[in-house]
């Protein structure tokens, strides 16, 4: 009940489900009122995002196994292990302060917009469908966050030293979003995904102009870590699924 | 459902007309631009309704209400289907619609072209107040109460008010 076109939506739904719960751990806690409801609505949209991407991998696995209604969204999301989970390791990270949060969203957002603009273009008409309807919803995520790295960055003594930590803290991180798993190829081979390779000079570009305003340093040094595409996750992402999955998994099948 | 009365597609948009959406409760799914298609498929009446955001939480209740209303006019088999493409935009709204929002003190979202300024830190749209009419207004949050809204203020009468977002 797998193969390169499922994996790779999972991959999407993954991406957008992980981020959007970090950012959901804000909700109640923002540093003002107006930017606490930014968060839960950035939180939201990535959450229907991911619903979407999970309903069609749903929809592949049962066609696949000629089992309808097996898999369904809640089951790919609750009951799923950490290993299974193929989000970039970026996502999982934890919030730690405004500025990490900030900075985290804005690498993700640039790279989902850029992400999504070729994804339109899919010959998969699912995925191309729900590209073009999340592009609206990132271009927002892409402003805001954007403008928050110039205010910190370009802020007080403070804010700025936050910042240069959080870029010292996530870099690491960033580099997996542009290199290819086994799947994505695959699927990019026939015109369905798309070859992140070609994201990665747009994407930097972008991170340079906004650095540039927000008087941040571009890092030069490049190890990057990768793995989260293949189920390989920093220790942070067990305590994410652990959190959010108990309840499906003590009480399998409860609604609300 | 009375039997002598044909049923089409226009007097089913006319039921769906009835069916308000929970979190803007002035406008109608109709007004929203959220039914895209009415189907009749022999004894089936299929909606064919589309998200205004990905992750808008009023989907499944109005999903709910929609087949409500059917279920109560004598329809019998209501199905339905979400669709994502094309991708709603604010452009679906009717002018009566905008009037409504209005009314109600929510600013109606402006045409689609003023959207697409890019530069960061600008409104990009004036927007005008519900309440005095003046465009002399600002941003106060990119984001509302709800993911179609954001946060506005006045700065001749000093209202807050929610503007309806271009999207
Ligand atoms: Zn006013």
């Amino acid at each position: 009940m797998t193969s390169p076109l499922i994996n790779y939506t999972l991959h999407l739904a993954d991406n957008a489900l992980i981020l959007g719960h970090r950012n959901s751990e804000w909700t109640g806690h923002g540093p003002v009122l107006e930017q606490d409801i930014a968060i839960s609505n950035i939180a939201l949209d990535l959450i229907g995002q991911a619903r979407n991407f999970y309903q069609y991998a749903a929809q592949l696995i049962n066609r696949s196994t000629n089992q309808p209604n097996t898999a369904t969204e809640d089951t790919v999301a609750y009951l799923r292990d950490a290993h299974d989970f193929k989000n970039c390791l970026l996502v999982e990270q934890t919030n730690g302060d405004w500025a990490k949060t900030i900075l985290k969203q804005f690498y993700f957002s640039a790279y989902q917009f850029y992400l999504f603009q070729r994804l339109r273009d899919s010959k998969d008409e699912t995925l191309a469908a729900i590209a073009e309807k999340s592009l609206k919803e990132v271009t927002y995520h892409l402003r805001w966050s954007s403008e928050w790295a110039i205010r910190l960055g370009d802020g007080t003594e403070e804010s700025h030293a936050r910042m240069t930590n959080a870029v010292d803290d996530l870099w690491m991180f960033a580099g997996e979003m542009f290199v290819a798993a086994d799947y994505e190829i695959a699927c990019a081979n026939k015109g369905e995904a798309v070859d992140v390779v070609l994201l990665k000079s747009d994407w930097l570009q972008k991170v340079k102009a906004i650095f540039n305003e927000a008087t941040l340093p571009v890092p030069q040094h490049s190890w990057m870590q990768s793995g989260g595409k293949e189920g390989r996750h920093t220790e942070h992402l067990g305590y994410i699924l652990a959190e959010m999955q108990f309840m499906q998994r003590a009480y399998p099948g409860s609604t609300w | 459902m009375n039997n002598d009365e044909k049923i089409t597609e226009k007097k089913i948009m006319e039921l769906l007309a009835q069916v308000n959406d929970p979190e803007v409760p002035v406008l109608s799914v109709i007004d929203l631009g959220i039914v895209r298609e009415v189907k009749l498929n022999g004894e089936e009446t299929e909606i064919v309704i589309t998200p205004t955001y990905s992750g808008c939480p009023a989907m499944d209740v109005i999903q709910i209400n929609i087949r409500k209303v059917l279920l109560e006019k004598g329809f019998k088999n209501v199905k339905i289907t979400n669709t994502l493409s094309p991708a709603w935009t604010t452009d679906w709204m009717s002018g009566h619609a905008k009037e409504k929002l209005k009314a109600f003190g929510i600013a109606p979202p402006t045409i689609k072209q003023q959207v697409c300024h890019t530069e960061l830190f600008h409104d990009g749209e004036a927007i005008q107040c519900p309440r005095c009419n003046s465009y002399n207004t600002r941003m106060i949050s990119r984001f509302g109460s709800t993911a179609c809204k954001a946060l506005y203020q006045c700065n001749d009468c000093r209202e807050p008010f929610d503007y309806f977002k271009c999207h």
